[in-house]
């Protein structure tokens, strides 16, 4: 039914060693073999055989990683149509640029429960199965919808609004000129394509330029939890983590001291790093003035300012508190299981509301809360990125890059004397595919355009 | 006193650009057919523009034609002036657009329905729609006559509780001073239909011999006039120029002190006027820095001294327009024969049909044209004849005949209309096509011509006479394909022209999918051994040079094709099934889709509940297999 090619990241991103990507669909051996380097062609490789090679990038054939290639052929796999599933080295690193790959390699990144659709429409798993499916996809509808709408506010969709703009400003000339061919609006002349083509089109490759080198993709957010000793730093870390783990492998995750972790919420990856190691000490300027701790505040894009609520509120959280004005931060009211010293009320008078998490270790489902809260910041437009893109991610940036190759096609057509009517096909999909990345693609935009833009009628 | 007047299969209400098309299509695919107006005088009447076709619109033109409909042969044989438009920007926008005369394209339209068999004309004004049961079984009209049949097609236009605004005065109306039809809403309203309030407009006309042409531009129209209908046998005909002129500053002045004056900004207009025909008046306010707007002066007619002033569509006061009318050049002593005015009307939700135009509600009642919201000539005629059909398949007991979005405009505007409504009187526009390169001027034979004798509508003489273009074409493009040549004999013209040389041999085929190498060209360096007509010759041009964007194109269609032969069953209820946002429930109970492929072009319906639906599809067809 679907024949076009999907690919998702079929296990946890974070730190665990190895990672698992799954492709699918009646070209996934043809996509995988564009980037894989090993003895066969994965066309020519007999059905459920493991390879052993290289991801490599498609455009200059650089090493990504080793991986081992598992072919599984239709309609014997798990969709029941071609599957390969590349087994790599895990972190965020690695797995995002292979993904990234397949996605410039001719793959778009499947939609939640989307390999399970595939397995349902090809007669694979139970009614069941399909209707946890239905659901799935149905919360991740909500959920989406909700996280798109943040994103709204994101200034990588800022910037590609802005690109849109201009876009469909030149769509809204060139339709006028088609429509109303005998309106005395400017023509839209090759020139004036041409002009307004190549400025988008560097501008694209600029935002391309950004995107590829953006931060998040090899760091994530940098998230910093402080507090006084013992409040318990340390196990909220550990939660966040671990939770991540949990959700996909089931495998429980041992405790460990960890320093700094990479993790996941909602597909925004964030860096947390725990402050702990600060003496303790009346003098909070003193203590803020361990170079350590304080290199790590002055660099963190969101603070995480844990209290203990079952104690009454100290100097040292009162000048952390201070800190809320100069930086995004929530406060995580800890220890809530206990009876509590600290009221809303009180810590309401430093930092709003929406801004305050109660948590309790023992509650984990509390987590949920405290990970609304932090991509409330998030996508809410308060982060002042050091990059405009922020929260470029492979998807991101392989629609970017599609983006630019339609730009491209307008300008050689261009050069090639082809006509308005086939010049505004690739510039549409420029428009298209740049909607796609902040879920927009209203027919009714264009017409709006055409009409504020230019005085029509008879 | 009422009395039984006939029994027909199918009846058609309104005799303007929907009705006629409707009314033949029917009676030519053999159903005994009424055709029903208020007034004989004015069957096809164009109260507004005489101008037929354009970009999209000409292009309807031609699909009518295809199918086997009258606007494109009617315009062909009373046209007065021909151009085909948009001749530099590529032929998949090139379309044809005719100066009509009006009162004789009236005349030969009224003659083919009087001559036409199967079909009855009749004057009457229809009061009541009867139906028994959701079905449709009649119609009732002012005097009493009771019409029974199989379908109804109601092609209404603007005359449903028409209301005429020119200033500050207004009057129930049809249009150009027709007599409205002020009872028929009732009764759909009746039947369970919710209906809205729409708005357009109109120019005032002037007396030619009253118009000074010497410092005016003519605008004449092409010399070797093409023409809309796929035949040889239409001769060209004698064309009239048009004259191009522009309002000024005056002309804003006026506008400006008499703005309070104008029903649009005085708030006595409540209907929803349309954003690409805006009054001049609009224009003023909306673009205020415009020091001057395009009128153009176009004959109604042959025979008549009677000026249409394009550009000017107004409701202001009648004497406010004959003053703004002398302050622009060449119109400085103008005698205004009619003032313009603003028209209201009912229309109904579209979204209140399936895509064969019949009312979800009503069994066998369709509609077309301006009473589903649409506007222009063009756009009724092309929904009339699909209406007109289906009407017949419906009274005959055959199958439907619906057009997709990749086959037609016609299907683009009727698929937009019953799948997302219209908030503004409907204008087909190329932009709303999204495979606007295959739906060509050129092509509309290819396109449609198949369904049209398939379905028995298109005459086996015309469709003989394409299945000899086709051939042509095929047989043109195998020996463009076979033919090879080599780089010398290219050398002398291509370094002429400054061509660059290939390295290689290549096929004529290769050598016309370059941009610099025209046909023409082609085929004075390397002739066909057999006559190759221009209809041919300019289709194997336009598929080659276009293969690659076309066939791109199509696999898109394919993809959104399977999805269309999704049926979704008529009871399906969308608020039972889990995985569906709430908005997306709400939408899909209201529109109904036929089958998935339309429910993905649902506003607010997301690709996720598209994925929802097709595991629901899927879980329903496994537990019938379980069950059955």
């Amino acid at each position: 039914m679907d024949s076009d090619t999907i690919a998702a990241i079929a296990t946890a991103v974070g730190e665990a060693s190895i990672a698992v990507i799954r492709v699918s669909g009646s070209c996934a051996l043809g996509v995988v073999d564009r980037i894989f380097r090993g003895r066969v062609s994965l066309e020519q490789a007999p059905s459920h055989t493991v390879w052993h090679g290289w991801i490599v990038r498609l455009d200059s054939g650089q090493h990504i990683d080793e991986v081992l290639v598992t072919v599984m052929k239709a309609p014997r796999s798990y969709t029941t149509e071609d599957v390969v599933e590349i087994g790599c080295h895990g972190g965020t690193q690695a797995v995002q640029a292979i993904l990234l790959e397949l996605l410039r390699a001719g793959a778009r990144l499947a939609e939640p429960g989307e390999f399970t659709k595939r397995a349902f429409l090809g007669g694979r798993v139970d009614l069941a199965q399909a209707e946890g499916v239905m659901e799935l996809i149905g919360a991740q509808t909500v959920a989406g919808k909700d996280a798109a709408l943040r994103q709204v506010e994101g200034s990588l969709t800022k910037l590609i609004k802005a690109l849109r703009q201009n876009i469909v400003e030149l769509m809204a000339h060139i339709e006028v000129t088609i429509d109303y061919p005998e309106h005395d609006v400017e023509e839209a002349t090759s020139e004036l394509i041409k002009d307004g083509v190549t400025r988008l089109s560097r501008e694209l490759r600029d935002l391309i330029a950004t995107a590829a080198s953006g931060r998040v993709l090899k760091t994530g957010i940098r998230t910093v939890i402080v507090g006084r000793p013992n409040v318990g730093k340390s196990s909220l870390l550990n939660q966040l983590a671990r939770a991540e783990r949990a959700i996909v492998t089931d495998i429980p995750g041992t405790t460990r001291d960890i320093v700094e972790e990479g993790i996941q919420i909602a597909g925004v990856p964030l860096r947390v790093s725990d402050t702990a190691g600060i003496r303790e000490t009346t003098d909070v300027v003193e203590r803020l003035g361990v170079m350590r701790s304080r290199q790590a505040i002055k660099d963190a894009d969101l603070l995480l300012i844990v209290i203990d609520a079952s104690e009454a509120l100290e100097e040292e959280d009162e000048e952390l508190l201070a800190l809320v004005s100069s930086l995004p931060a929530i406060v995580v009211l800890n220890k809530m299981d206990l009876p509590p010293r600290i009221g809303l009320e009180e810590i309401s008078q430093h930092v709003a509301l929406e801004r305050i998490v109660q948590y309790s270790v023992f509650r984990p489902e509390l987590l949920r809360d405290l990970e609304q809260a932090i991509l409330r910041v998030v996508f809410g437009g308060e982060l002042q990125p050091r990059d405009a893109t922020f929260l470029a991610n492979a998807r991101h940036l392989s629609l970017l890059e599609q983006a630019s190759v339609s730009l491209q096609q307008v300008l050689e057509s261009l050069d090639m004397g082809v006509t308005l009517d086939v010049l505004a096909v690739d510039l549409r999909q420029a428009w298209v595919t740049l909607g796609e990345i902040i879920g927009e693609t209203p027919r009714e935009d264009l017409l709006d355009q055409i009409f504020s833009q230019f005085c029509l009628g008879k | 006193m009422s009395y039984h007047a006939g029994e027909y299969d199918v009846i058609v209400i309104g005799a303007g650009h929907a009705g006629s098309e409707a009314a033949l299509a029917a009676a030519r695919l053999g159903s005994k057919t009424l055709l029903l107006t208020i007034n004989l005088d004015t069957i096809a009447f164009m109260p507004c523009n005489p101008s037929i076709g354009g970009p999209a619109k000409g292009i309807v033109v031609r699909e009518i034609d295809a199918l086997g409909g009258q606007m494109a042969l009617t315009t062909d044989l009373t046209y007065i002036q021909m151009r085909l438009l948009n001749t530099g920007k590529g032929p998949a926008v090139q379309a044809l657009r005719a100066q009509s005369d009006k009162a004789l394209y009236g005349r030969v339209m009224k003659e083919t329905i009087e001559n036409q068999e199967n079909l009855t004309l009749r004057q009457g004004m229809v009061e009541r729609i009867v139906a028994n049961g959701g079905k449709v079984a009649g119609v009732v009209t002012q005097t009493g006559a009771q019409y029974f049949a199989k379908a109804v097609v109601l092609t209404t236009g603007t005359y449903l509780r028409g209301r005429i605004i020119i200033g500050d005065v207004s009057y129930q109306s049809g249009p150009n001073g027709q007599l409205p039809s002020m009872r028929l809403t009732d009764s759909l309203i009746d039947l369970g239909f919710s209906l809205t309030r729409f708005k357009t407009g109109t120019p005032p006309r002037v007396n030619r011999n009253s118009i000074c042409f010497d410092h005016l531009a003519a605008q004449p129209g092409d010399p070797e006039p093409r023409h809309f209908s796929f035949r040889d046998d239409v001769a060209p005909r004698d064309q009239m120029d048009c004259w191009l002129t522009y309002t000024t500053e005056d002309t804003h002045g006026i506008i400006g002190e008499n703005l309070h004056r104008a029903p649009m900004f005085s708030g006595d207009i409540e209907g929803r006027g349309p954003r690409y025909c805006p009054s001049i008046e609009d224009k003023v306010v909306r673009f205020r820095d415009r020091p001057a707007h395009q009128v153009f002066l176009e004959p109604e007619g042959r025979n008549t001294a009677e000026w249409y002033v394009q550009g000017l569509s107004t409701s202001l006061p009648e004497d406010v327009q004959v003053q703004m009318l002398r302050t622009i050049p060449g119109l400085e002593r103008v005698e205004m024969l009619r003032p313009g005015y603003a028209i209201e009307y009912d229309a109904m939700l579209p979204t209140q049909l399936w895509p064969t135009l019949e009312t979800k509600m009503v069994s066998g009642l369709f509609t077309a044209g301006q009473i589903n919201g649409t506007s222009g000539y063009e756009e009724a005629a092309g929904q009339g004849i699909m209406a007109g059909i289906n009407a017949a398949m419906h009274a005959l007991n055959r199958e439907p005949v619906v057009l997709h979005r990749s086959d037609a405009y016609i299907g683009v505007m009727i698929d937009d209309l019953v799948t997302k409504g219209t908030s503004e009187p409907y204008r087909l526009l190329t932009s709303r096509a999204e495979y606007r390169l295959l739906l060509r001027n050129d092509n509309a034979d290819e396109r449609l011509m198949d369904i049209g004798h398939r379905i028995g509508l298109l005459p086996n003489e015309r469709y003989d006479r394409f299945l000899a273009k086709r051939e042509g074409v095929e047989a043109e493009k195998r020996r463009l394909r076979s033919v090879r040549v080599q780089p010398s004999q290219l050398e002398e013209v291509f370094s002429d022209r400054g061509i660059a040389m290939p390295s290689a041999a290549v096929t004529l085929e290769q050598l016309l999918k370059r941009p610099e190498i025209d046909y023409t060209l082609l085929n004075q360096m390397f002739p066909s051994g057999e006559t190759v007509s221009d209809e041919v010759s300019q289709q194997v041009e336009i598929d080659t040079k276009y293969e690659g964007y076309v066939t791109r194109q199509t696999q898109e269609i394919n993809k959104q094709k399977k999805l269309e032969e999704l049926r979704l069953p008529a009871d399906i209820e969308f608020s039972a099934i889990a995985g569906l946002s709430n908005e997306s429930k709400e939408k899909l109970a209201q529109v109904k889709p036929m089958n998935v492929g339309q429910a993905s072009r649902i506003e607010g319906v997301s690709p996720a509940d598209i994925s929802v639906l097709l595991i629901w599809l899927e879980a329903r067809s496994r537990r019938r297999a379980a069950n059955g």
